[in-house]
């Protein structure tokens, strides 16, 4: 069974169930008119429950994970995923409770995304959060949908412009255009903090805020961010910061010390809640006493020794999500600052900055290091720079996976030629560094004496490089039952 | 130490040493000393796990949850069973720790399941292709709205209001920011009032957006509105509960361009409202509209099939300030979750849950009414929800019901100011016929 | 790279090739191999006006994608139906696969254009 390739319903036979239910004894009729019922087949599979469980861990096998191995995968912070988390979020008393049920039952889940909240305040120097959002992305929807409703409110109707530097993440420009604003790039220089004369051509009374990931995308700390902060504030705009790459600085620095008004975090990243193959995450909003009456609905909050969920704010920019939250997100991360406290929470950061640091400095003999400085929690790599030759990025990251690992973070940020983005965590031991700074040598040693081996790669999968170009062209989204 | 950091103070020595420093502070120098803090954080300190557990198990305990109490409650979450192979497999680590497949070779295991999961989305709402999930129902039909206004002309989306009242509050939140109004059809024996449609309407509609089941639990006949849609160049956007398309006419049929709704009960809990996934499909049509994550089908070098994300030239990272939205994740575990929950029901358990359910909804409505002490309000077909209205304020009756034990219906004053003393049940496969009995029991005694 | 000097360009990287009041529209060879491959081509409805320089299209690639701008004003009088199914094509032959015809609204608006030669200029200076 080596090489396991049936899809479910390639295994599906007439007959078969893999479920039971308990028999109605009173089979009354169900009065539905026909032309309000299905006339097409339902052609779900029919499989036994023995057959199910063979084939999702037949998949399973063919899944990557933190767990199988190191996972450097820049901007993402694959950190170790505890296991008491997940049984603490797996607590029936969390899993069955309705979102619906009256206050007095649900006193337990509220005192712990009230808790949340307030840490997420201290660690980020905010002064509310909620925790709506269902990722990153809705996160940084929710912030400037705030930043909109905030200058709405003042009566300052021109501010349609929002500032993204050229080094951010795709969401941020993506973010501001769904959130009806127009997007003006600012570039960044060679070490990706902003370009301060640029920033300042665009800065004028149409700029409804500026977004930044601080770290930036380079993994670097953006030096001038209190001049940027003074010049942004200055034009009447407000600070919004990515928390993409809080892992760098936890304990460290906050953003709401740096001046920025609203931020986002990704509780999937730095709080060590897994990514479940792409999801669910969690993208808490934080903001300034002055944001609060827009925060969305419904608002958490403690009268005397109960929690209650407060609607009534009148200002408030709504709700994105149904209910509360991704709640058993949440529980996971509350589980994970409880586990590490203050001194654990800086102890990681301090630990991912030395970690990507050490993998730096090994590997710039061998690499093409485009900017030599110290970094925080991650830094990127050109590729083999000049040495290149026919060899890509994407070659030297498919070579990684024969060597067991999971590949870095290929061609972002954008503004670094074949990107090779590395971002270790502090999970990861000296000894497992060491190893992936080997193979990475052995690569790049490869790419220059036997290139085919990287162009071929990877050897080692059962499935080999897949057409891309042949998925987008003649796109086949579902199986065809023929 | 820590358990999750495994460098030791001597390995930290040999690093700094490699790297010339003689602290780690001095990794930190970039960051200006005016903003640094120079103090700890207010946490506390770091717990064992045995404290960590008593301290969340403790929270927990104060939560009485629908596994203790007998849940009649419904309204956009479920309590439908959920089969035990489903979080058996789900929890398999090599799905949960991995993150978005974009190194296809060894994603395969999330890939193939989320090409497993469009098939199947497909396949129920009848329309020609599914997304990999969306992050829940509401959030879903506004990114449909969101379509709807890169595809079309206008300035407006029309919403019957009795779609999902957090559904409407989400879509207006987000066509606000966009400038887009958003019109609702008033309700009219509890189903969409086509007439006031009709005068809603105009070349300025971009979607019209219905759901089925309605809030109500009703199944409105949707496919006058599908023709209003088509006549006035409006996108006909369907949200659904995908249990009820088991037995009910699909989106598809109706001739639906979008179909979303909420996948809670395709097998993840409750969870105190999420994590749950937003399911989107849509016709051929709309392909390259579609937010979020797709997988396609392609081939490796050796000609072996294999699963790749695809379609990307859509999503933000490419697009960026020209995407039509800006989703990166979908929600891949809850996606699986109902892949395997599909699965293990298959194409006969999905139609016995959808009529187990309304079978034991029409049981209860009529045992309910056979007491004297509810009148109808709505006299129409519906699924596995019914409104009841009853002479006494519905969260007192419901406190009284805590009592025994049970958790109520939906207290429609909540969300419809003038529909006092009506509540909206909902009874799901997991009912027994003894607890049907015993609610009404208890509501006889306390009327 | 090939560059036609019987065709006109724009600085989108569009090229123009005029027959009396009618123009066929495509995308140089620079702006495909720019692109890499092409596998999709959203294409314009028959009968639109569009100004110059409006976005009438899309082109996509795999890892990139680029709005088609209008050379010129005018109305769409056939798209190249053949790119539905082939996008391919144009990475194949980007000057025998025109993308749109279009009914030339305002000939002076092709002085505008550049020559063969010029364009050849424009893309040396965007390397």
């Amino acid at each position: 069974m080596k090489n396991y390739d049936k899809l479910i319903f390639e295994i599906s036979k007439k007959d078969r169930i893999g479920y039971t239910l308990p028999k109605w004894e009173l089979e009354n009729e169900v009065e539905i008119p026909e032309n309000l019922l299905r006339e097409e087949e339902l052609h779900l599979p029919e499989v036994s429950e023995n057959q199910i469980i063979r084939h999702y861990t037949a998949l399973s096998k063919k899944n990557y994970g933190v767990d199988i191995g190191f996972y450097p995968l820049g901007s993402c912070t694959m950190k170790y995923n505890p296991k008491i988390n997940e049984e603490m979020a797996g607590l029936s008393k969390f899993t069955t409770l309705h979102p619906y049920q009256s206050l007095e039952n649900i006193q337990g889940s509220l005192e712990l995304m009230y808790n949340l909240s307030n840490d997420l305040c201290e660690i980020t120097g905010m002064d509310h959060f909620t925790l709506q959002p269902a990722a990153g992305a809705q996160g940084e929807l929710v912030g400037l949908m705030m930043i909109k409703a905030y200058h709405k409110k003042r009566g300052d109707t021109k501010r349609t412009k929002i500032i993204v530097p050229d080094s951010a993440h795709g969401t941020n420009p993506a973010t501001a255009h769904v959130a009806g604003f127009n997007v003006v790039e600012v570039q960044s220089d060679y070490r990706g903090d902003i370009d301060l004369n640029s920033l300042k051509k665009v800065l004028d009374d149409e700029v409804a805020g500026l977004m930044l990931t601080n770290p930036s995308t380079l993994g670097l700390f953006e030096r001038n961010i209190e001049e940027i902060s003074r010049l942004v504030h200055e034009a009447g705009g407000l600070l919004y910061y990515d928390g993409a790459n809080l892992n760098a600085i936890m304990g460290k620095a906050r953003p709401g010390d740096m001046g920025f008004d609203v931020v986002h975090l990704n509780l999937h990243k730095t709080f060590s809640t897994p990514h479940g193959g792409g999801g669910p995450g969690s993208g808490p909003v934080g903001v300034k006493e002055n944001l609060r009456p827009f925060l969305p609905l419904p608002i958490i909050e403690k009268q005397e020794e109960n929690y209650i969920l407060n609607d009534n704010y009148p200002d408030s920019i709504g709700k994105v999500k149904s209910f509360y939250g991704n709640f058993g997100v949440l529980v996971r991360a509350y589980s994970y600052i409880l586990t590490m406290g203050a001194e654990g929470l800086k102890r990681a950061s301090e630990m991912a900055v030395l970690n990507a640091n050490y993998i730096q400095e090994r590997l710039k003999e061998h690499y093409y290091l485009p900017i030599d400085e110290t970094c925080m929690h991650e830094f990127v790599l050109g590729g083999l720079g000049d040495q290149l030759g026919e060899v890509t990025t994407l070659d030297i990251a498919k070579r990684i996976i024969d060597y067991g690992y999971h590949p870095p973070t290929m061609y972002f940020p954008l503004i670094i030629p074949e990107a090779l983005m590395i971002e270790p965590t502090e999970t990861e031991s000296l000894e497992e560094l060491e190893n992936f700074i080997e193979v990475m040598i052995k690569i790049s040693k490869e790419a220059r004496e036997k290139p085919e081996l990287l162009k071929n790669a990877p050897n080692n999968t059962a499935i080999k490089r897949i057409d891309e170009v042949r998925a987008a062209r003649k796109p086949i989204l579902k199986w065809d039952r023929g | 130490m820590f358990p999750y950091i495994p460098n030791t103070k001597d390995d930290e020595k040999t690093m700094l040493g490699l790297l010339g420093k003689d602290s780690i502070d001095e990794l930190f120098e970039d960051i200006p000393k005016s903003i640094r803090l120079n103090r700890s954080l207010d946490l506390g300190p770091p717990l064992s796990e045995i404290e960590v557990r008593e301290k969340i198990v403790n929270m927990a305990r104060k939560n009485r949850t629908a596994q203790e109490l007998t849940c009649f409650l419904g309204a956009g979450a479920y309590d439908h069973y959920i089969p035990s192979i489903v979080p058996h497999l789900v929890f398999r680590s090599e799905f949960y720790t991995s993150y978005t497949p974009y190194q296809a070779e060894i994603n395969q295991g999330t890939l193939q399941a989320i090409f497993e999961y469009q098939t199947m989305i497909a396949d129920l709402t009848g329309m020609d292709i599914s997304n990999a999930s969306l992050y829940d129902g509401a959030s879903a039909t506004a990114e449909a709205a969101l379509i709807a206004l890169d595809k079309q002309k206008g300035d407006t989306i029309i919403v019957s209001k009795t779609v999902h009242p957090e559904t409407r509050q989400v879509l207006k939140t987000y066509m606000d920011v966009k400038g887009v109004k958003v019109k609702e059809i008033d309700i009219k024996d509890g189903v969409t009032d086509l007439e006031h449609l009709k005068d809603l309407v105009d070349k300025d509609c971009l979607g019209i957006i219905v759901q089925n089941p309605n809030f109500f639990g009703i199944i409105e006949d949707c496919s006058e509105v599908a023709d209003i849609a088509k006549e006035n160049k409006a996108l006909m956007i369907m949200n659904v509960d995908p249990i009820s398309l088991g037995i009910l006419k699909t989106p598809g049929e109706y001739g639906a361009d979008i179909a979303v709704g909420e996948g809670q009960s395709l097998g993840n809990s409750l969870n105190f409202g999420g994590p749950y996934l937003g399911f989107m499909a849509v016709k051929k049509a709309l392909m390259r509209k579609m937010p979020g994550r797709i997988v396609g089908q392609s081939e490796d070098r050796e000609g072996n099939r294999g699963f790749t994300l695809t379609l990307q030239a859509r999503e933000q990272h490419i697009r960026r300030e020209k995407a039509i939205s800006n989703i990166c994740s979908n929600q891949s575990l809850n996606a699986l979750t109902a892949t395997i929950y599909m699965a293990t029901l298959g194409k006969k358990g999905l139609k016995e849950v959808a009529l187990q359910s309304s079978q034991k909804a029409h049981y209860t409505y009529n045992q309910l009414l056979k007491t004297g002490k509810f009148k109808k309000v709505f006299d129409k077909p519906f699924f596995k929800e019914f409104v009841l209205e009853t002479t006494m304020d519905v969260d007192k009756l419901n406190e009284r019901l805590l009592e025994k034990g049970i958790i109520g219906g939906y207290n429609l004053v909540k969300s419809y100011p003038e529909r006092k003393n009506q509540v909206l049940f909902c009874v799901t496969e997991k009912r027994t016929k003894e607890e049907i009995d015993n609610l009404v029991k208890v509501l006889e005694e306390i009327l | 790279m090939k560059t036609p000097t019987d065709l006109l360009y724009s600085k989108e990287h569009e090229w123009v090739r005029v027959e009396g009041e009618i123009a066929y529209v495509g995308i140089s060879d620079y702006a495909q191999s720019e692109l890499g491959d092409i596998v999709y081509v959203e294409l314009p409805e028959v009968g639109e006006d569009y100004e110059v320089e409006e976005s009438f299209g899309v082109v996509e690639s795999v890892k990139a994608v680029s709005d088609l701008y209008m050379p010129i004003s005018g109305t769409i009088m056939e798209v190249n139906e053949d790119l539905e199914d082939q996008p391919e094509l144009i990475n194949e032959d980007a000057y025998e696969n025109w993308i749109i015809k279009v009914k030339i609204a305002d000939k002076s608006e092709l002085d505008d254009l550049l020559s063969g030669k010029e364009y050849q200029e424009f893309c040396a200076k965007e390397e």
